[in-house]
């Protein structure tokens, strides 16, 4: 893990590689060779049993670095600073839509996050409402947030960049959505917060229609976030949901495949033994890269968001992830039962086993007590990790395979029961067909009842569309072919998703029908 | 009686965003008293169970309740398709019926897509629990509809006319097979024709496709964009019809 630095060394030829690639940007440069520089300190200090399931990757600890200098992913409260102002910019509290606008760019340059750019732009909608009123037009608005957008997705080019709208609707609410489909931008990401009883119809629609545009915004069940992480959380980079002046330390994750692949026996056993054993191996990385951070690197102490008042680290948590649980959940019906060829989501007993690996991760992760974790009162936030490009052979999350998705509505079954375990996301994605563009209250309705459901969050990508979702993130297939033929791209989600797309072919995910082309009209 | 009324279905859907607004569970009933030469689903077309990988299932009302339900949360409705689904009228009022009776399921709306050949009394029968009707007009013209589905239009106009008339007619249909029906004299004849009966009508305008359509020769013609975009326009400068192309 630790690089080698000693002579004719890797360290030397991948610096000396980066500096000399063409397809890079400068910027794209620099970040990355701050990334290579961090591999020459040492690893935090972990168990030999962990560093072995690390560097097998059984567990991952996301290539965050050696030596964690930022929190991952950081949730500043914007609408404190716009209130109180920010000492160490030197901003005063802004009066006008106008300065408010300068104020947020200006704030967004300076939040740091484990991709180097902010991954939360605040909750938009609340946070801009002090400087509309019925002095600025509905076209006054639909400019000035336009030239703002414009900004964040040419100076922030990178597709975790997110921010969270609802569940109220309001005007500026809509001129975002407006804004969103004349642009098509692969960034801002964003997520709009439905609550049953809250959100009209008339607005999930609109938000429909722009996901028809830009494949955006994605979906959360609002009064369920609420129940986990109180009113102040938002779904931020691709789609974490974390608490609002607050955050997560890390994220490190847990391959259900690999784990079953290192597994005999009964499902009894897996779930009494082999399971427990990489579930604290995790959590051992977890806790090591969390005092690294806090204990070693001080980010707490000395970062001026935290100084501000603008981050509390008891708003802060780490995250665990699992993914693969489709294969893991495949080989352990095919230990248990010889010959099975039962598959995760095409079957109710592998569901059923699905449903107890996940509840049995659940209850590992909430009786491991992890230091500086308060957001998650002690307890690290339990996410279905929705992959990274270097994912071969596996499945994101808990999701049913690429190219094997049942129907939307089987699809929907299987995976609801999930939902409630993953209070930082879990992001289902489904696809629908080009025939929900005429009727887009058709899909309206599945969102309301995938809520209805215990469907936390998830997305829609439609078929045909010039933006792809990869892992959680969104890119423009022209960007992808671009990188393909050796040409570059501007944003640096784009090389992240050139990687996956190769290796997985994501762009192959199976249709959901919520149409029947072939059987209406007869 | 109700209870126990069974229906001969060819299949099920639990999501369809092609009949009728939102979200729909679809039941497609066996048998059609037309033979379009245009129909893609011919399996549906004979009026009794057929042996094979098609066929039909002979279900109860609370056995597709069972169905429904599951569904419920994601539906605006449901539709009774076919097949045709007037020729099981009574298997349909009963389903309407215990739709609306259930605390459950009342919410939905319950629509019927049908080629509208059935008398005024099956409508009349239906019309207290069903929200909407999608009607097929395969042809204005007596003798091209005779060609291409084997029977007269004299019931389908008199529906059409009907269901305007009970506030039920949500969308009519026209399938355009090119060289048959789509002539300028024609569509401009059928579009005053609708306008008579609502000019603010829904209209789908809807291109023939060949994908499950028996062979046959002459083969049908599947009707280009321009061609089906002329439809649309003659269509629409006759009324202010609402015009969806497919």
């Amino acid at each position: 893990m630790t690089l080698d630095v000693s002579g004719d060394n890797e360290f030397e030829a991948r610096a000396r590689a980066l500096v000399q690639d063409g397809s890079l940007g400068y910027d794209q440069k620099v970040r990355r060779l701050a990334a290579l520089a961090t591999e020459m300190l040492p690893y935090p200090l972990i168990s030999a049993a962990c560093e072995e399931a690390l560097s097998k990757r059984v567990i991952c600890d996301m290539y965050e670095g050696n030596a964690p200098f930022t929190a991952r992913y950081i949730l500043p409260d914007y609408e404190k600073a716009i209130r109180q102002g920010l000492v160490h910019l030197e901003m005063p509290p802004p009066t006008t839509l106008a300065d408010a606008l300068a104020f947020l760019q200006i704030m967004y340059s300076q939040v740091p996050s484990v991709t180097t750019y902010p991954v939360y732009l605040g909750d938009l909608d609340k946070v801009l409402a002090p400087f509309v009123d019925d002095r600025i037009s509905d076209a006054q608005l639909d400019d000035a947030l336009r030239r703002f957008w414009i900004g964040i997705d040419r100076m922030l080019p990178d597709a975790f960049v997110h921010l969270d709208l609802g569940p109220h609707d309001s005007r500026i609410t809509r001129s975002i959505l407006r804004v969103e489909r004349s642009l098509r931008q692969a960034v801002p990401n964003i997520t709009l917060k439905v609550d049953p009883s809250v959100t009209p119809d008339d607005l999930i629609e609109d938000a429909v229609l722009t996901v028809f545009q830009t494949g955006k915004p994605h979906f959360v069940n609002h009064p369920m976030m609420v129940g986990d992480h109180g009113d102040q959380y938002a779904a931020v980079s691709c789609y974490n949901s974390l608490k609002i002046g607050g955050g997560a330390h890390t994220l490190v994750r847990v391959n259900l495949k690999e784990v079953a692949l290192r597994h005999t026996g009964s499902t009894d056993e897996f779930l009494a033994t082999t399971l427990p054993h990489y579930v604290e191996l995790t959590a051992e990385l977890a806790e090591a890269r969390v005092r690294s951070l806090v204990e070693q690197q001080h980010f707490f102490d000395t970062h001026w968001l935290a100084t501000e008042g603008l981050i509390d680290i008891d708003r802060f948590s780490a995250m665990f992830g699992i993914f693969g649980l489709a294969e893991c959940v495949n080989l352990l019906m095919a230990y248990e039962h010889a010959g099975s060829e039962a598959r995760y989501g095409h079957d109710a007993a592998a569901d059923a086993l699905g449903r107890r690996v996940v509840e049995r991760v659940a209850e590992l992760v909430a009786q491991r007590p992890m230091p500086y974790c308060e957001g998650g009162n002690g307890f690290c936030y339990l996410h279905s990790q929705s992959g990274i490009d270097l994912d071969n052979d596996v499945t994101a999350g808990t999701r049913i395979p690429v190219g094997d998705e049942p129907s939307m509505f089987e699809h929907i079954n299987t995976c609801a029961p999930h939902h409630r375990f993953f209070a930082s996301g879990i992001s289902d994605i489904f696809h629908v067909d080009e025939t929900a563009v005429r009727n887009p209250r058709a899909v309206v309705d599945i969102i309301r009842g995938a809520f209805a459901s215990g469907m936390r969050d998830f997305t829609f990508n439609l078929d045909g569309n010039e933006f792809v979702r990869i892992t959680g993130y969104l890119v423009r297939k022209s960007d992808l072919a671009k990188i393909a033929d050796g040409e570059g791209a501007r944003h640096s989600s784009d090389y992240l998703a050139a990687g996956s797309e190769n290796a997985y072919h994501l762009t192959q995910r199976a249709v959901k029908r919520i149409g029947c082309h072939e059987r209406a009209p007869r | 009686m109700k209870d126990t009324a069974t229906g001969l279905v060819a299949s099920t859907i639990a999501f369809s965003n092609v009949d009728g607004p939102g979200n729909r569970f679809v039941v497609f009933l066996q048998g059609c008293n037309f033979d379009c030469v245009a129909c893609h689903n011919p399996q549906t077309i004979p009026g009794h169970a057929v042996e094979g990988d098609h066929a039909p299932l002979r279900m109860t009302v609370p056995e597709l309740l069972t169905q429904i339900r599951r569904a419920a949360p994601f539906l605006s409705g449901i539709t009774v398709s076919g097949g045709e689904a007037t020729q099981q009228a009574g298997f349909v009022h009963a389903l309407f019926t215990a739709v609306k009776d259930d605390l459950s399921l009342a919410h939905l709306t319950c629509f019927v897509d049908s080629n509208g050949a059935c008398g005024p009394d099956t409508w009349a029968g239906l019309s207290p629990v069903m929200d909407g009707a999608m009607i097929d007009l395969k042809c204005l013209d007596a003798q091209i509809h005779q060609q291409m589905t084997g029977q007269p239009n004299d019931e389908v106009l008199a529906s059409i006319r009907q269901l305007h008339a009970l506030g039920l007619l949500y969308e009519v249909r026209l399938l355009i097979l090119a060289g048959v029906n789509n002539g300028t004299e024609l569509v401009q004849h059928t579009a005053e024709w609708l306008a008579a009966v609502d000019p603010a009508m829904r209209v789908k305008v809807i291109g023939f496709r060949q994908h499950g359509v028996r062979p046959r020769t002459p083969a049908l013609v599947e009707p280009n964009a321009h061609e089906l975009q002329a439809v649309a326009t003659m269509l629409q400068a006759a009324a202010g019809f609402d015009i969806c192309v497919i």
